[in-house]
């Protein structure tokens, strides 16, 4: 029962990440790269981190992907603005990218699942115990992580301002 | 329901799938000339890099990665708030976002 769901989900990941990659519209790619985060997502929950899966939900479908949906329709892009590349160039992507991913599985093969002790602590990815974490042992990279978003706010506003 | 589903599925599978995911990015980051579409599949790298992290975790029962995870989300959110301004920014200079055209980039 848990390995059909996982294949389902990791099918749906699979094959919302292919359109992203050729589905000619911008907006159907980032439309797709949504389903495949909420894809992702489900798979956290799977893992039994559920802290992640929130994040997840909220920060990247919510917050990143709706930066990108803005930023695409402020652009106003016509069809004629994605000219495809030569399709000689776009085969050797294609085969460039496969082989990268045979590279990898290449240097897999020797892996065998080491015996990593299945402790299934099921509350490790549970709120509680991830902010009791993140505010005791990571609280400096914590605060730092805030430092880092306001420079980039700043950054941000001072790229998009008109006159520079 | 959790505990069962970690023991009846070994953590290759994990790997393999964050792989894959990976290497579908990368060859959208070869293939499209759309920089924001660019700027989604470099998303996709770092969400199979972020599933592959979270699996270990999960499999060794220890919460440091997920804490990781969670400060590559925030890297991430703050990267893609200065990528989309800079491409805004090129757009409205050279009124496209083809990445062949920013060439003039140089020097």
């Amino acid at each position: 029962m848990e390995e059909i769901l996982f294949y389902i989900v990791s099918a749906c990941a699979i094959i919302s990440a292919f359109f992203v990659v050729f589905s000619k519209s911008p907006m159907y790619s980032i439309i797709s790269l949504i389903v495949t985060f909420f894809s992702i997502s489900g798979l956290y929950i799977m893992l039994n981190a559920q802290f992640l899966s929130a994040v997840q939900i909220i920060v990247y479908s919510g917050a990143i992907m709706v930066l990108f949906l803005y930023v695409l329709m402020m652009l106003n892009l016509k069809q004629k603005d994605e000219p495809l590349k030569g399709s000689g160039f776009q085969i050797l992507a294609v085969i460039s990218g496969g082989l990268v991913f045979i590279g990898f599985i290449g240097a897999l093969r020797g892996f065998q699942s080491i015996d990593l002790p299945v402790s299934p602590d099921s509350q490790i990815g549970l709120t509680k115990n991830l902010g009791y974490l993140l505010f005791s042992e990571y609280v400096l990279p914590f605060e730092l992580a805030g430092i880092l978003f306001l420079s980039a706010l700043v950054g941000a506003v001072m790229i998009g301002k008109r006159d520079l | 329901m959790v505990n069962s589903l970690l023991q009846s599925i070994p953590i290759d599978y994990f790997i393999y799938l964050s792989t894959l995911l990976f290497c579908i990015g990368v060859t959208g980051v070869l293939v499209r000339r759309n920089a924001i579409i660019i700027l989604g599949c470099v998303e996709l790298m770092l969400n199979s890099v972020n599933l592959l992290l979270a699996a270990f975790s999960a499999y060794k029962g220890d919460a440091d990665g997920q804490i990781l995870v969670f400060f590559i989300m925030v890297v991430a959110a703050a990267e893609v708030a200065v990528g989309l301004a800079i491409i805004t920014m090129l757009y409205r200079n050279t009124r496209s976002v083809d990445v062949s055209l920013f060439n003039r980039l140089k020097g």
